[in-house]
Order: structure tokens, then C-alpha cells, then sequence
């Protein structure tokens, strides 16, 4: 029933809705940003956020801090803000809130099994993974050799399990092929959210397919970035492109026979939406790309909040402190390292 | 008349303190006494000078840090001696004063002490868990292997090879060597793996079993007998011994990986029962061992947070006082030589002399050769608002407060609101037996006051507890006013002797029919309890209650104009006396003061004239004989002057008052039509941080709209507001018809019946509906309000409510507000 969500909308999501809202009024403003840019050592930051709403988190940490501290005690704030709306929330929210966490599930199976791989010990990968994408087996992971065992083992548990029904192999596992399967399962879970969010219809949708089409552009123009050169095929390439988003199809065809940044260029070019981010690249360059992006994404994301009765406020809720998370982090790094004249580089404003 | 107003007594609460903006300079080597000396003087509020620096580019940014990190390491130990459960002895002991520095480092090894008990502890604590897990696993696997030895003996017999794994398990590293001898290599046997796991892991973990061995696999498990605590939250866990029986080497790795990654620790145990019960043994005696280092270990720690808890409130408070007087030093400008610290602020007048002393002393206990300058200056940004109150007056200052802080120097309502506030409640809550039981609460509230202002209270009870002066008053004034309407719970008492009325005959047949006679003078003090149950008792009561709501509405609006009288005689400004209280004085009272009027003549000579007639056609058709309305001689010339008067006065208050402002400001500015050229040397003068600073404009429009709102406001307020009155006779009337239902439907209806267990039953309904509705919900109703007709019927009369508190730095705020 579009257009009608003010009716019922409240009923169920009225209370959380306020509760994101009131969330996002904390999130760090220019004003915070340019104050945290002129900080001198980590002392300085910490005791600048401790006037924000981080402060409650960091106030007991003992003094010599690390950057990984600070990104952990804010990442930690955004986790307890999280389960707390999980824990309020009713379907169909409760649903769109776990499908949120399932991109960091990804990231995190990825991450365990690269690290298996490599040999590396398991608590120190565990501590590495996203606090979202934690699963209740995930230490176990390191037991699986090849996809089938993966999935067979772990994986069917999670709700990750029907992502994985295009990625089972009895291959063993190399870093080509968990890239490949990240990319699958990444491409898998996008089409799915589309398809849930499409299911709830209303405002949700109309926001949410904007927000998700632009994700699924920027990993396909990512994918292709990041397989030049490589020996995927453009066939095997094609495949991680998601079935929708602004590029779809007539886009991925171009996307997938692009051999250079020049080329991928000029297919972005053709899409308005996308012109502005590549106008303000030089030819050849695709370093500050992500950049460029993260900056259209959060654009995109603060017009969530610009309507009500919708649950892209959540997702949008969640993307912005995540890159604040990342703007902190970065902050934190240059100061640290002594690279203060870096600072600007990465950091995206929000407000 | 002037003068006599102006040689009337000057009221205390009436108008804020008298402020004055002053500068301190202060040099740097007395600037923390000096700041500390103002903190326990508590009567300077400072501005921030700095306020476009951000926290960590100011000044005593540093000390500021360090505060924060010693009070992170009280907070350590407050969480550490919570934990412990100790409870610390409260008595402030006496020890001579310490510097920070000293208390720094004292904190710094008390951290470090403790961080260094606790790490110990953790570890004995783990070979403790180690071994105690060790133990179990040892008691119920072996029981499993018996078990399955027993069943198939001869299959089982290279049932003997069993894993061991345990990387961090050093403490019986060297008794188990020697069970680590290799066993006979056997590829094909069965072998086990025997751990234990945490009991909320135990299905899952053995459905990865299950499905990393293709089910084949056999898993025993049983409960640990004794909960295991866990290390990191200290809390108890439960745990389950289990065993994996499988075979093949692969299968192995694969075990131990997802024993591993579930957390599970595994133990080995040997075959033989003879070796088990030599290594129970040995576990058994290491455990005993370590338990008693552990004691030890828990005593001393416990010494050591004991002798830091004596301490612990003290030093709190002193990190919290630095950490404040940094915070204000973080507010002050350094002057241009660098030598000097430059602040301003807010103290009422009567607190200089305070503050210079204070200033002297801290001039002197830091051997500073020069004094400290305290400097007046004249600010243009209005002043704060100071009232001194008691613990009698604050509550009803903070009735007010919470409508708005009063203007600097503005008529303030506390001080009528101290009575007004608990009578209009009691008219609305008069029955003295519920005000009794009020006034029974209120005392308790205040004998025990000293216990009760130490202690962290809930918030109901801090409500209460705070407005314990409020509720007293309040129910004193409900006992009076109950003595008036003469109900207890609603029932009627004979206390100032007998009724004025009684039956005409002896059978009393007709009292309901025909009514009573009077036969004595009027009952000396309230309503007649006659009235009580009488076929006209409700429109008797409410005639009266209503009338009286009037009376009192109508008074307190006149005290309302008259304050704004003293407002504007007390800022000068005759043109609000003249063109704005003159019309509204005459605008009510000429309409809902002849009312007023007409009623105390209705009562006075007991007319039968009826009001609403009288006061409709004096609208409708003023010149028409009153006829047997006509309450006393010259009534209708009278009302149709009141009528012009009333007309009158609403294009008196809404013209003539802008237009004279907008000459007045045309007079000022004559010849100064090109205004003032901001030279650059005017705008040197000018402190861009500073209190001076400030353009008028006039905007005749502005002006000529906000009259005109505020004409019509009160025009219409006069109705709405007199009307508005009318709830303290509703109210009134509910809260007797409640009572009266509750005691004649409940209790009565009760009592009829002669059976004790329905009487019993009768009184607690009772009871509870007085006590819960009555006395709670009631009390709360008529608290609103009341506070609602102060509010808006009385203070939009005079008050402006826009000023901003005086917020001095004072450390007897601090502790409050923190933790």
C-alpha cells in the first residue's frame, strides 16, 4: 500500500524509528571533524570524543591508547546500539536488520578462510573479524580444506547457506577462488536484499533499491577495476555482476570487456547519476575512486532520512557510523603515524 | 502614591540579587588557589572567554587529561572494589590534606599494585580451573571408559593410545610426561578424545563432530559436578565432560581443530584405572595446594582494595574539585604579557566583599607578590537570575523555575505562590480527613529529613521528598478547607455545634419532602452539615463553590496587574503603567469585578437575583430595566458606565502604546538619520568575546503586531481565564462525589451486612481506593492543576519568565551531578 505506510507504520516501527533517528543525531559533525583533524596525539582524540556520545565507551581506557582501541570501543558502541534495535524489533524489520550484518558475515567467512590459508592462528583472526558478522560456528571455518566441506560443514547453518548454492566446489580453496566465492556470495546476498526489500513494497522499496543499485554498481565497477589483468574471464566476470542496479544488463556487457580504468571510465560516463563521480577523477587515476564513492554513498544515504515510515533509515543508519567508524580510524592512524598533512584524504564528511 | 511605594520595605524573594559583571586578573601563580577559593565560596559564575577553542587547544588542557586519567583509576578501584563485594567503611579518615602530585603517584602504584594482583590471580586461577577441570574430566570420562571396556574387551584392546593437547598447560606438564610415552602405533584403532566444554556449546559441538566425521564418531558426555568460573567475568559456569571415540589420524586434526575453535579443552586420561586414580590423586593434592595460594592471594588483594577503599570517596571528590577548577581556569583568557589570567563573570553585589576576601586569602597562602584585581564593568547582555532560598522557599521557586526562569530583577510569583499555590490546591482537595493523612506523610517527610537528604533516592521519592514543604502547606490548607465543606472522607461532623436547621415534627417524615426549618443562627464555621444528604445539597454546594471559584479567580488576576504595576514602576516605565496596566485594571474589573461584586451583594443580602440574567443582558441590552434582578439602587447607570469603560479600554491598551514608542524612537534618533560610520577604531573597542555588545532596532510593525497579540490575548484571557477559574469548583466537586461513593457504596454497603469477612473486605476496598485514588491520583490531579491555573491564569498577567539562571562554580554542585 504505497503511500499509506503513515497509517500503520507506527504501530510496529514507530519506536525504533525514533530510536535510529535519535542515533543519527550523534553522529560526528564537520565542526567535530575539523576540531578531531587538528588533534595532536591520540589523548587528544580520545578526549574529544569523550563530549561526544562515544565518550561513555572510551572513558576507562587506560591512557597509552592504539588506534585499534578507539576503533574497537566505537565499533563496539555501534554493535550494543544495534542489538538493542534487533531486540525491539518485529517483522519484517527484524528480518531487514539481520540482512544488514550479512555483508560483514561475508567479509568475515572470507577473512577466516584466507587467514586459515596463510596459516595464521585462529583467536587472532577472530579478533580481527566485524563484531555484525559474528556466526555462532565461525571459529570453525579453519577445519573446512575446499568449498564443499565450507559449506557442508558451516556454512548451512548461517543465512548465508542458499548464497552458497553457486559457489559449491570441490576445489580447494586458493586466494583466486575466495575471492571469487566473496564476490558470489556477495552478489547472491545483494540480489536477495533487493528481492526482500522489493517484497515490502512502499517506501522501502523505492529507497532501499536506490541505496542497494548503487552498492551493486560500485562493487561491479570495483570487480572490474580490480580483475584487470587478472586470468578471470570475461565470461567468469560477468557472472559477479548483480542481476540489477543502473548497469544492468546493457552496462555489465560494456563493464565486462573493459581492459583498462580508461575504458571502465568511459562506460560510468554514459550514466548521469555516475558522471559526477568520474568528472572529478583525472584520466587513469582510480586511487581516489573509493573515495568518490564513499562521498556519493553518504550523499545518498543522508536523503534517507529525508522521509519517514520507511526502514532505509536503518540501513542508512548503520552504513553512516560504519564510515565514521572508518573516518575515526583513519584519523586516529594519521595522527598516530605523524601523517597529519594525510588526514583530509580519506575522510568523508557526513554532515 | 509613588511614595509609598517606593518606601515600602523591600522583599527578599521578590526580585533576583543584584549582579554585578566583574573582571579578575590574576596572576598565574595564584590563579588555581584563587579559582579553588571562588569553587568553595560558590558565588561567581565565570564566562567562557574561550568558547570557539576547542577542549584540547585551551590552556590547562593537560592537567585537565590528568584529572580525567586519575579519575579513571578511582573509577578502577570503585569497580574493583565492587566486584569484591567489600564493603568499605564510610568514615572519612583523617589524614592530612595530600597535593595532586603526590595523589598521582599514589594512584599510579596503587594501579599498578592491583593490576598486578589481579594478573597473578588470573593465572593461579587458570591452573586452578585447569586442574579442576582436569579432575572432573578425570572422574566421569574414566567412568565412560570403564564402561565401554567392560562392554567389548577384546575389540578394544588398542583402546589405549589417548590425545593429548594442551599447549598452555605447563603446571602438570611434568607429571604428564610420562604418560606421553608413545603409545603402541596403531593406524586403524579407535581412539578417544576426552575434554570438557561449556554446557550451553555441547549440541552444537557435537553436531560438527557429527558432520566433520561423517558420523563416525561416537560422543559421551555427562555434567561436571561443580561449576567452573570464568576468568574474564567472574561469573559460574556449567560445564560437560564429554568424549569423542572415533579413528583415523585425519579425523584427529579435525577434532582438535573444532575443539579449539569451540573453546573445549581437552584432557587426557589414561586407560589404566590404577594410573587414573594415582593421577587424581596427584591433581587432587595440586589443587589443594593452589587453593590456599589463591586465599592468599584473595586476602591480600582484599587488604590492599580495603586500604585504598578508606581513601577512595575522599580522593574522588578532590580529582573531581581539580578537575573542575582546571575546567574554569580552561574558561580564562591569558592577558597579553603572559604573566596574568584574565576572567569574567557574574556575583551578586552582596557576595564582593566575599569574593575580594577570598581572593586576598588566596593571594596570601600563595606568597604571590601582586594582588589579584577584581574590577567592576558594566555589560550590556542582561544579567543572571540569583534568588536566595531556603529549603522552605526552593520548592516553590522551583514550581516557578520550571514555567521560566524570571526575567533579572523581575517581579518574581514564588513569593505569592508559597501560599496561593497550597490554598487554590486545597480548594479543590478540601476534606480533612484526606488532608490529615497528607499532613501525616509531609511530616514524616520532614522529621526525617536530615536521613533522608544524604541518600540517592528514586525518582517518585525524590519528587516527593523535594516538594515535602509544598506538601505540607498544602495539606494544612486541604484541613481548612475541609473544616469549611465540612467533610471527612465525606462525612459531615457537628464540630462547631449544633445545625442550624432541623425537622419541623418529631417523625421527621417530610425532611426530604418539604426540608427543614431553621431554627438557630447560621452554623458559626462552614457548611451546615444539614446540607449533608438534603434533596438540594448539590446545588447548594455548587452555587457556593462556584461563586467562590470566581472570587478567588478574580482576586489572584488582580494581583496578577497590580504585579505588573510594580514591574513597570520598578523599571520606570510609565508608558506600560499608563497605556497598559490602567486599561487592563479597568478592562477586568468592570466586567469580572462587578461579577465579583455582584456576588458578595447576593450573599451579603441574601437577593434572589439571577447573575446570568443580570450579566448576559448587560451585554445585550444594557439599557433595559433590570426588573427583579435589580440587586441594589443605581445598578443600571452603573452598568452600562462599567459597559463604555470596558470599551474603552481595548483601543487604549492596543494604539496608543507603539505609536509613542515609535516616537520616542524617532526623537532619540533625530538628526542621526545616517547613522553611525562603525570606525575601525570604535570596533577595536569592541570584544568580540566580550558581554558588550548589542544593536537595537525598531520595527514598528514588530511592534504594532506584538501589542496587538498581547491586546487581544488579554481581552480574550479575561473571559477564558475567569472561566478557566471554574476548575477549582469541579474538581471540588469530583473529588466529594468520589469520597461519598466510596464510603457510602463501599463502606456502607459493607458495613450492612453481618458478616466479618465482607466488612473486612469492605474496608480494604475502602482503604485502598482512598489511599490509591483518592489521596494519590486525587492529590495529583488538583497538584496540576493548581499548578496550571499559576502558570498560565496568573503569571501571563506580569511575568515574562525569559531570564537565565545564576550558574555559579561551586564545588558544592559538583558532587551531585557526577556518578
Amino acid at each position: 500500500m504505497y503511500g499509506f505506510e503513515a497509517l500503520t507504520f507506527n504501530i510496529h516501527g514507530g519506536y525504533l524509528e525514533a530510536i535510529v533517528r535519535g542515533h543519527r543525531a550523534g553522529l560526528l559533525t564537520a565542526a567535530d571533524y575539523n576540531n578531531l583533524c587538528q588533534c595532536e596525539t591520540l589523548e587528544d582524540i580520545k578526549m574529544h570524543l569523550s563530549a561526544t556520545e562515544y565518550g561513555p565507551y572510551l572513558q576507562n581506557e587506560p591512557s597509552p591508547l592504539h588506534t585499534t582501541t578507539i576503533v574497537e570501543k566505537c565499533t563496539l558502541k555501534l554493535v550494543d546500539e544495534y542489538k538493542h534495535m534487533l531486540c525491539q524489533a518485529t517483522e519484517p524489520l527484524s528480518t531487514f536488520l539481520e540482512y544488514i550484518t550479512y555483508g560483514h558475515m561475508i567479509d568475515n567467512v572470507v577473512l577466516i578462510v584466507t587467514g586459515t590459508l596463510h596459516e595464521r592462528d585462529v583467536q587472532e583472526l577472530l579478533e580481527k573479524c566485524h563484531p555484525l558478522g559474528m556466526f555462532d560456528s565461525i571459529a570453525t571455518l579453519a577445519v573446512a580444506q575446499n568449498m564443499r566441506e565450507l559449506y557442508r560443514l558451516v556454512l548451512v547453518d548461517t543465512p548465508l547457506a542458499p548464497y552458497f548454492s553457486e559457489c559449491i566446489t570441490s576445489e580447494d580453496l586458493d586466494d583466486m577462488n575466495i575471492e571469487i566465492m566473496r564476490n558470489t556470495l556477495y552478489k547472491a546476498y545483494l540480489e536477495d536484499f533487493y528481492r526482500f526489500c522489493q517484497k515490502l513494497g512502499g517506501a522501502t522499496a523505492e529507497i532501499m533499491s536506490d541505496l542497494l543499485a548503487f552498492e551493486a554498481d560500485r562493487r561491479a565497477v570495483n570487480i572490474t577495476i580490480n580483475s584487470i589483468g587478472t586470468e578471470l574471464t570475461r565470461d567468469d566476470r560477468r557472472k559477479l555482476y548483480s542481476s540489477f542496479g543502473l548497469l544492468y544488463p546493457y552496462g555489465h556487457e560494456e563493464l565486462a570487456v573493459s581492459e583498462d580504468v580508461d575504458q571502465v571510465r568511459a562506460v560510468m560516463e554514459k550514466y548521469p547519476p555516475y558522471q559526477s563521480i568520474f568528472s572529478k577523477l583525472s584520466y587513469g587515476e582510480s586511487q581516489m575512486l573509493d573515495k568518490a564513492f564513499y562521498e556519493e554513498e553518504v550523499k545518498r544515504l543522508c536523503l534517507a532520512f529525508e522521509q519517514q515510515f520507511h526502514y532505509g533509515v536503518f540501513f542508512a543508519y548503520m552504513r553512516l557510523r560504519e564510515q565514521e567508524i572508518r573516518n575515526l580510524m583513519w584519523i586516529s592512524e594519521c595522527v598516530a603515524q605523524n601523517q597529519k598533512s594525510r588526514v583530509h584524504d580519506s575522510v568523508v564528511f557526513i554532515f | 502614591m509613588d511614595d509609598f511605594i517606593d518606601n515600602l520595605p523591600p522583599m527578599d524573594l521578590l526580585r533576583s540579587e543584584k549582579m554585578t559583571f566583574v573582571q579578575l586578573i590574576i596572576p598565574v601563580e595564584s590563579a588555581h588557589r584563587a579559582i579553588s577559593y571562588l569553587g568553595e565560596l560558590g558565588l561567581f559564575q565565570f564566562r567562557d572567554l574561550n568558547a570557539d577553542k576547542s577542549p584540547f587547544q585551551r590552556t590547562f588542557v593537560n592537567q585537565v587529561k590528568r584529572c580525567a586519567e586519575m579519575s579513571r583509576k578511582l573509577r578502577f578501584f570503585k569497580d574493583q572494589i565492587r566486584r569484591t563485594s567489600l564493603i568499605s567503611s564510610m568514615h572519612p579518615v583523617l589524614q592530612p590534606d595530600i597535593e595532586l602530585e603526590e595523589l598521582e603517584i599514589q594512584l599510579a602504584e596503587h594501579e599498578h599494585e592491583l593490576i598486578e594482583m589481579n594478573s597473578n590471580s588470573e593465572k593461579l586461577r587458570q591452573s586452578y580451573n585447569e586442574l579442576l577441570e582436569f579432575k572432573m574430566v578425570l572422574q566421569k570420562a574414566g567412568g565412560f571408559l570403564v564402561s565401554s571396556n567392560n562392554h567389548a574387551v577384546s575389540e578394544d584392546r588398542e583402546l589405549d593410545e589417548n590425545v593429548y593437547s594442551n599447549d598452555g598447560y605447563v603446571e602438570t606438564a611434568s607429571l604428564l610426561e610420562q604418560e606421553m610415552r608413545p603409545g603402541r602405533p596403531d593406524q586403524s584403532g579407535l581412539r578417544f578424545i576426552s575434554g570438557i566444554i561449556c554446557n550451553s556449546k555441547v549440541l552444537r559441538f557435537e553436531r560438527m563432530l557429527f558432520r566433520a566425521t561423517r558420523g563416525n564418531m561416537l560422543f559421551n558426555q555427562a555434567p561436571a559436578d561443580e561449576q567452573i568460573m570464568d576468568p574474564l567475568s567472574t561469573e559460574m559456569v556449567e560445564k560437560t565432560v564429554f568424549v569423542v571415540f572415533f579413528s583415523g589420524e585425519q579425523a584427529k586434526t579435525k577434532i582438535l581443530k573444532i575443539c579449539e575453535a569451540f573453546g573445549a579443552n581437552c584432557y587426557p586420561v589414561p586407560e589404566d584405572i590404577t594410573k587414573q586414580r594415582q593421577l587424581t590423586r596427584e591433581v587432587s593434592s595440586r589443587l589443594a595446594e593452589l587453593e590456599a595460594t589463591l586465599d592468599a592471594g584473595m586476602r591480600h588483594r582484599n587488604k590492599a582494595l580495603s586500604s585504598v577503599g578508606f581513601h577512595l570517596a575522599k580522593w574522588m571528590s578532590m580529582v573531581r574539585r581539580e578537575k573542575a577548577v582546571y575546567d574554569t581556569l580552561n574558561m580564562l583568557n591569558f592577558d597579553v604579557t603572559k604573566k596574568c589570567l584574565v576572567g569574567e563573570g557574574w556575583c551578586p553585589i552582596f557576595a564582593k566583599t566575599q569574593i575580594q576576601e577570598a581572593l586576598q586569602r588566596a593571594t596570601f597562602d600563595s606568597n604571590s607578590q601582586v594582588g589579584i584585581i577584581f574590577h567592576l564593568m558594566d555589560a550590556v547582555e542582561s544579567p543572571p537570575t540569583y534568588f536566595r532560598t531556603n529549603r522552605f522557599t526552593s520548592a516553590y521557586q522551583e514550581i516557578v523555575d520550571a514555567y521560566g526562569v524570571a526575567r533579572y530583577q523581575e517581579a518574581n510569583p514564588a513569593v505569592y505562590t508559597v501560599i496561593t499555590f497550597p490554598f487554590l490546591f486545597a480548594v479543590m482537595f478540601g476534606d480533612w480527613g484526606h488532608g490529615i493523612c497528607l499532613l501525616l506523610g509531609a511530616l514524616v517527610l520532614i522529621a526525617r529529613e536530615s536521613k533522608l537528604s544524604g541518600q540517592k533516592l528514586g525518582s517518585f521519592m525524590e519528587m516527593l521528598f523535594g516538594g515535602r514543604y509544598v506538601l505540607l502547606l498544602m495539606s494544612l490548607f486541604s484541613i481548612y478547607c475541609g473544616l469549611i465543606y465540612n467533610e471527612f472522607f465525606s462525612v459531615p461532623y457537628h464540630i462547631f455545634g449544633e445545625s442550624a436547621y432541623k425537622c419541623r415534627d418529631s417523625t421527621c417524615h417530610d425532611a426530604h419532602t418539604t426540608g427543614l426549618v431553621k431554627y438557630q443562627d447560621t452554623y458559626p464555621f462552614g457548611v451546615d452539615p444539614s446540607w449533608r444528604g438534603s434533596r438540594s445539597e448539590l446545588p447548594f454546594l455548587n452555587s457556593l463553590k462556584m461563586k467562590m471559584s470566581i472570587l478567588l479567580g478574580v482576586v489572584q488576576m488582580n494581583l496578577g496587574i497590580i504585579l505588573s504595576y510594580f514591574n513597570s514602576h520598578f523599571f520606570g516605565s510609565s508608558i506600560d503603567i499608563r497605556y497598559q496596566f490602567v486599561p487592563q485594571m479597568i478592562f477586568l474589573n468592570s466586567l469580572f469585578g462587578y461579577l465579583a461584586l455582584l456576588i458578595v451583594i447576593k450573599w451579603c443580602t441574601g437577593s434572589q437575583a439571577d447573575l446570568y440574567h443580570v450579566m448576559i443582558y448587560m451585554f445585550l441590552s444594557p439599557t433595559e430595566d433590570l426588573g427583579e434582578n435589580q440587586l441594589f439602587w443605581g445598578q443600571r447607570p452603573l452598568q452600562i458606565l462599567l459597559l463604555l469603560l470596558a470599551l474603552v479600554a481595548v483601543p487604549w491598551m492596543l494604539f496608543p502604546k507603539p505609536f509613542i514608542l515609535k516616537k520616542l524612537h524617532l526623537e532619540r534618533f533625530q538628526g542621526r538619520t545616517y547613522g553611525m560610520l562603525g570606525t575601525s577604531e570604535m570596533d577595536l573597542e569592541v570584544e568580540p568575546d566580550s558581554a558588550r555588545q548589542h544593536h537595537e532596532e525598531f520595527n514598528f510593525s514588530e511592534v504594532f503586531v506584538h501589542q496587538m497579540i498581547h491586546s487581544i490575548e488579554f481581552v480574550l484571557g479575561a473571559v477564558s481565564n475567569t472561566a478557566s477559574y471554574l476548575r477549582l469548583w469541579a474538581l471540588s466537586l469530583a473529588h466529594s462525589e468520589l469520597s461519598t461513593v466510596f464510603y457510602e457504596k463501599v463502606l456502607l454497603l459493607a458495613w450492612g451486612y453481618d458478616n466479618l469477612v465482607i466488612r473486612l473486605v469492605g474496608l480494604a476496598v475502602f482503604s485502598f481506593a482512598t489511599a490509591f485514588i483518592l489521596l494519590m491520583m486525587e492529590t495529583l490531579s488538583a497538584f496540576l492543576h493548581a499548578l496550571r491555573l499559576h502558570w498560565v491564569e496568573f503569571q501571563n498577567k506580569f511575568y515574562h519568565g525569559d531570564g537565565y539562571k545564576f550558574r555559579p562554580f561551586s564545588f558544592a554542585s559538583l558532587n551531585e551531578d557526577e556518578d
